[in-house]
């Protein structure tokens, strides 16, 4: 590649979400082995180009070049991938929580094909030097935000990319693990000269560093430059200034530099938040480790400190969300409990993950909440169009904060944290991801509240200059509070010239001995003449990297496959004694208006048979109806008056038979069970009484009931379980696993990296087919051993249809997570095709011969009702392939639609 | 104040619903055409029954016999060797073959007894069992037909009169479309309770909730009001448009009666909803549990065997869950056309059900809340 050519060309390059234009026709050349840094308020499209760039999202206008290719052409999207690395917004967004470091890094390797040896040096190698060798494996889950970007990190470098995409890398990373970011990509960066970096950052002294800049605004490019001709171009003292004044005149107006004035000298010390010993262990991990301070009315009090040394766990104590292992806190004077109602309408909170209602509009979601902190009705419209405007969210009101940019946002949150007018302010990293000039705007607001409103604001952050505005500042590293006091004693106090360098003087001594080792990076491959990506079509690689993960995953939730096993088990158990297709226990009642030896005779007649139970006569019409109506009793019989005389005179005489239709099966089971005892009454009567008996019928049928000669419910139950559990309980296993991926973030993967659809599916499909196997040997002993059903036929035709009705099932549930784009509809979809249809439709309890209607044309396609002939086949009539071969076909190509259909539906590009 | 948070709630979670296009298109779906399907899949016991006849006689009267079977009753039979009859049996094309004997017509004219064998898969159990008594008076009406031959005696000197009571003609639609309703209801219920509280737990709201002047207590009858309020109102919709609408089935007895069964029996499966969400930590263990308490629910409830047969365990067991009361009681007001006076022990067996499982769920609702953040 010639050093001229531009890594990424973008020619008139639009894009819409609906209606609104994120992209307005942006041309664009970023050149080669730079780090370009891209600019600009939130929403203004740069994650949009990113994911442009990445190939992670469908092209609409334009045409965008990356590394001398057409990103749009599958073909070079394919191969190209492999040269690219993007890292997506959000801490640790593309990682899987349970997985450890290492098995993080692993399953990336395996999307890119490596070989077990040069996987696990490159793994070693980047462990080492990003300093997360001794994290290895931990959960990333259980990382600090900045362990959590580093990883992301590794994992974007572990195919040696020609252009790594970072967008906001260090969003939400305290300053130590920024520096040390930072210091990671230069290294690697000397280590592969020519490597493109395009990062997005919310930091403009970051941003300062980078080659070259480009700053957006509103879907536009409003300027590209180094940060020296921003400078001289507008003549401001800072980058953040710089761009400020770059801005249209409208978005400028509104901002101001903050002016903090000082407190009145005159405040009371009236002490709002009071913590005394604050402690949280959670098992052996101390996160709270006894903290004090007292914060007073109207005071800005800043939180700082690393990711994960507590500060959150502070917070949620304070607001009753976690109760403290130890200590106390005081708000307000008053004990901090879980269920002080009075104290939290006094209280707004604002917590750092987001946590608004994703499916109600903004104005809905401001709404909501005003209501429930009770404002009164008459107030309500006004506050909520007030904080609208105030937080300049009129122009989305409308719009459902999912579509909305990660600081508009954080915008809504605080909005809605502030509607019910707070005394106190809890806010965890409200500014996370904010642009400047919205984090100034918010800052004017806060001292607004403090100091005209005396409001108490409590609040953390990672930024300098916001730490610096604050009265009081607190630093805590790993649960301890390190210092704690103004921002000028705390930079005087350790001699330091900015806040930043004495922040990290405090870490660097309290880390002491895990300070990152400054190992170089290896030099790898240089870029550009990195092994030709092979295309392949099918890689096994890639697939296995898949089944491993998702096979973890399984692991560490003990509890899922757990009730996978023995849930089955257990269902079987209950269904396979439950179940029965026998009537029995008819419960009847005799209306005898003869009372003679005849009539009790006959009732006598009916009582002695095992199918009935006799209930207390009848005593008149009235008793039979209401006791019929209430299901009491389901037969009744009724013996006219002069019954005995009239049998014999030899009158022709009637019995009535009432049954109850309600339950048509159990009706007609019924009527021919009456039937049969009444003849045999006739005929014993006859005999006793006449002394003959009336001849039959000339030419009899013998029935001979094949297989189940005891006609056995638990023999033609038991193995129709089978079918129905190994259908069921796959298919929600894996109805999950891609529509988790779709809500969680991590289907970027799928895009971004060259692993193939079928690959992706395939590779999350193999663990769930084992674990139904498993299930499969398990109901197959229960039947032979506990039900005493024994296996006749052929075990390895059993067998080998299970595990084709497994692929299939598992499949089944595949296609529902690719189609549906919510967990819940995922499992609802997923109940409604296999339930309904199993039980039902399959030939459990009717045979499908005997169907009629949509019903009768859904058990035909099913896969179950084959699987369920080769079940009774082999368990009940001593069949093996002979007989029952041909029913496999229709269950294996059920698999293979099913899942030609699952590769067709799922998008390898947003 | 309270009563205006639950209110409140319940709002938020309707819309919520109706933001999602995907999960009305479900619930619609569960309540028109899979009741329009599951009513008219199986018109009678005996439906096109698959049979087989080897007829070794080859007679006018085993031909006659042969006729006796069509539809919609039986398939139209297929004459079949020997061999061949046994394969479709061991292949399930048949559950009956019909053997007739060599030389039927001749030995029954000549006054000799004989015996028509019948071969009956037994594994399909209802069909064989309906269907071989069935077969067994068809066959001896067309000998006895064929040979001219009146019962000695005249008629039978004591005659049995059947009265089927509440389902005249044993029609399997009536029964079908109710207990897919009943099914559909407990179901959804569940997975709109249980589901939508595991995702806001994964989204983190029911954190940002707790921190608010709201109490789990009302939280949780705000999604069992609004969520219990859709259950029902897709149930009435499908009782008067499809059940009696589309597929004319005559109810015996009052529709808000049954209405307020319904919703009995909702409180109790949404609160049943709660508490498997509670109990469980993601959406995938949900998904999983759910499977395991549905398929019992709905199989072991008297919807698709009747409860008598079952073991007295499982039957005892059964009494616990609120759909084997709402079943007996469905039955009871529909097709009985019972009255409050009949069923309120059901009544108060579902309300007493749906009390102590909200009770359950509320205080481990409550306790999970203190440790889920």
């Amino acid at each position: 590649m010639e050093r001229s050519d531009p890594a990424i060309r973008l020619i008139d390059v639009s894009l819409r979400y609906g209606k609104t234009l994120a992209l307005d026709a942006i041309t664009l050349d970023l050149p080669a082995g730079r780090i370009i840094g891209v600019i600009g308020p939130d929403g203004v499209g740069k994650s949009t180009l990113f994911s442009l760039i990445a190939g992670s999202r469908k092209l609409q206008e334009g045409r965008v070049d990356v590394l001398g290719g057409d990103i749009a052409d599958r073909a070079y999207r394919t191969g190209v991938c492999s040269r690219i690395a993007f890292m997506p917004q959000g801490l640790g967004r593309n990682l899987y929580a349970t997985l450890s470091v290492a098995e993080n890094l692993r399953f990336f390797a395996g999307l890119f094909g490596q070989g077990k040896q040069e996987r696990e040096e490159r793994i070693d190698d980047l462990l080492q030097s990003t300093g997360l060798q001794s994290f290895r494996n931990r959960p990333a889950g259980m990382l600090s935000g900045g362990m959590k970007q580093k990883l992301g990190l590794c994992c974007a470098l572990i195919h040696d990319p020609d252009l790594l995409i970072l967008d906001e890398p260090t969003t939400g990373v305290d300053p130590l693990s920024r520096v040390q970011f930072w210091d990671l990509i230069e290294r690697i960066r000397a280590a592969r000269t020519g490597m493109s970096v395009v990062v997005a950052t919310a930091y403009m002294e970051e941003a300062a560093g980078f080659d070259l800049l480009v700053a957006m605004n509103a879907g536009r490019v409003l300027s590209v430059g180094t940060t020296q001709q921003f400078l001289a171009g507008t003549g401001a003292k800072s980058l953040e200034d710089a761009f400020i004044a770059m801005l249209p005149e409208a978005q400028r107006r509104g901002h101001r530099d903050v002016v903090i004035p000082p407190r009145p000298a005159d405040a009371v010390d009236d002490v709002v938040i009071e913590a005394r010993g604050l402690t949280m262990r959670f098992g052996d991990f101390t996160a709270v480790d006894h903290v004090d301070f007292s914060i007073t009315r109207g005071e800005i009090f800043g939180f700082l400190g690393s990711n994960g040394c507590g500060k959150t766990t502070t917070m949620k104590m304070l607001t009753g969300l976690l109760s403290a292992s130890e200590g106390e806190a005081w708000l307000f004077g008053k004990r901090v409990t879980a269920v002080n109602v009075e104290m939290r309408r006094r209280v707004g909170y604002m917590s750092q993950a987001f946590s608004l209602y994703s499916e109600l509009s903004v104005r809905q979601n401001l709404t909501l909440q005003a209501q429930l902190f009770g404002l009164p009705p008459s107030e309500l419209p006004g506050r909520v169009t007030e904080m609208l405007h105030r937080f300049q969210l009129d122009g989305v009101a409308d719009a459902m904060p999912d579509s909305l940019p990660l600081g508009i946002r954080q915008r809504l949150s605080l909005a809605v944290a502030m509607v019910h007018k707070p005394e106190l302010l809890i806010l965890d990293e409200p500014t996370s991801g904010v642009d400047p000039i919205a984090r100034d705007m918010f800052w004017q607001m806060m001292v607004d509240l403090s100091r005209n409103d005396n409001v108490t604001i409590f609040i953390s952050t990672h930024f300098m200059n916001e730490a610096a505005r604050c009265d009081r500042i607190s630093l805590m590293n790993a649960g301890r509070v390190l210092v704690c006091d103004t921002p000028k004693a705390v930079v005087a106090a350790r001699g330091a010239t900015t806040l930043e360098q004495a922040f990290i003087g405090y870490l660097q001594d309290a880390d002491g001995a895990n300070a990152t080792p400054r190992v170089a990076v290896a030099a790898a491959a240089p870029p550009g003449i990195t092994r030709a990506p092979r295309r392949q079509v099918f890689s096994p690689r890639r697939m296995w990297s898949y089944t491993v993960r998702e096979a973890l995953e399984l692991r560490r939730d003990p509890i899922r496959g757990t009730l996978a096993l023995f849930g089955t088990v257990i269902l079987m158990l209950i269904l396979g004694f439950g179940i029965s297709l026998d009537v029995n226990n008819v419960r009847f009642a005799v209306l005898d208006r003869d009372n003679s030896v005849l009539s009790r005779g006959y009732t006598l007649n009916l009582a002695g048979s095992p199918y009935f139970i006799q209930q207390p006569p009848i005593g008149d019409d009235a008793d039979m109806n209401r006791r019929m109506k209430s299901g009491e009793l389901s037969l009744a019989i009724e013996l006219p008056p002069g019954f005995g005389r009239d049998i014999e005179r030899g009158t022709p005489v009637a019995v009535s038979a009432w049954i109850d239709g309600a339950m048509p099966q159990r009706g007609e089971t019924i009527q021919s069970y009456v039937q049969a005892m009444h003849a045999g009454w006739l005929s014993d009567t006859a005999l006793h009484r006449l002394g003959i008996r009336p001849p039959g019928s000339p030419a009899g049928v013998e029935i001979r009931f094949r297989y189940n000669p005891e006609i056995r419910s638990i023999v033609a139950m038991v193995p129709a379980m089978i079918p129905l559990l190994l259908l069921m309980i796959p298919a929600m296993l894996t109805a999950l696993s891609v529509v988790r991926e779709k809500e969680l973030g991590s289907i970027v993967n799928l895009y971004v990296t060259p692993v193939t659809r079928s690959e992706f599916l395939v590779g999350k499909q193999i663990p769930y087919v084992v674990l139904g196997m498993v299930n499969f040997v398990l109901l197959t002993a229960l039947a032979t051993t506990v039900f005493g059903v024994p296996l006749k036929g052929s075990l390895p035709l059993l067998a080998l249809a299970s595990f084709v009705f497994i692929l299939s099932a598992t499949a089944i549930g595949l296609l529902m997570s690719t189609f549906m784009r919510s967990q819940i509809a995922a499992i609802f979809g997923t109940t409604i095709v296999t339930m309904v249809p199993a039980i039902q439709y399959a030939g459990m309890i009717n045979p499908v011969s005997a169907l009629t209607g949509a019903g009768a044309f859904i058990g035909r396609i099913l896969p179950a009702t084959y699987f369920l002939v080769i079940a009774r086949g082999t368990f009940s009539k001593a069949l093996g392939f002979a007989t029952l071969g041909s029913s496999l076909l229709p269950i294996a190509a059920s698999a293979i639609v099913l899942m030609t259909l699952c590769i067709i539906l799922l998008k390898k590009q947003e | 104040m309270r009563i205006a948070n639950i209110a409140r709630l319940g709002v938020k979670e309707l819309r919520s619903l109706a933001s999602d296009p995907i999960m009305l298109v479900l619930i619609l779906y569960v309540f028109t055409l899979d009741i329009y399907v599951a009513a008219t899949v199986m018109p009678e016991t005996l439906h096109n029954t698959p049979m087989g006849i080897v007829d070794e006689d080859g007679s006018p009267l085993s031909r006659h016999i042969a006729d006796a079977f069509y539809p919609p009753r039986f398939q139209p039979p297929e004459m079949v060797s020997i061999n061949l009859a046994d394969l479709g049996l061991d292949r399930g094309t048949y559950t009956f073959v019909l053997d007739i004997p060599p030389n039927l017509q001749r030995d029954l004219l000549a006054g000799r007894r004989s015996a028509i064998q019948l071969a009956v898969d037994a594994t399909r159990m209802t069909e064989a069992f309906t269907g071989s008594g069935y077969i067994d008076v068809l066959v001896a009406g067309e000998v006895a037909a064929f040979l001219r031959h009146d019962a000695p005696g005249g008629s039978r000197p004591v005659d049995l009169a059947f009265r089927v009571a509440f389902n005249p003609s044993l029609t399997q639609a009536w029964f079908g479309a109710v207990m897919q309703i009943i099914n559909n209801v407990t179901m959804l219920s569940i997975i709109l309770t249980g589901a939508a509280l595991i995702r806001e737990r994964e989204h983190g709201t029911i954190e940002h909730l707790l921190v608010m002047p709201v109490a789990p207590f009302e939280i949780m009858t705000a999604k069992i009001w609004s969520m219990g309020l859709v259950v029902l109102l897709a149930c009435s919709f499908s009782m008067i448009f499809i059940v009696q609408g589309v597929l004319r089935i005559p109810i015996e007895g009052s529709i808000p009666l049954f209405m307020a069964g319904a919703a009995v029996n909702i409180f109790a499966t949404t609160a049943l909803g709660i508490f498997l969400g509670t109990i469980t930590r993601s959406m995938q263990q949900f998904g999983i549990m759910m499977i395991l308490i549905l398929i019992p629910l709905e199989v072991l409830s008297g919807g698709m065997t009747p409860q008598e047969s079952m073991p007295r365990i499982v039957q005892w067991v059964m009494t616990l869950a609120p759909t084997t009361h709402f079943v007996s009681l469905a039955q009871a007001i529909l097709y009985r056309g019972a009255g409050f006076g009949i069923v309120w022990p059901e009544f108060l067996a579902l309300f007493a059900i749906g009390t102590a499982l909200f009770s359950v769920t509320l205080w481990y609702f409550r306790r999970a809340m203190k440790t889920m953040s």
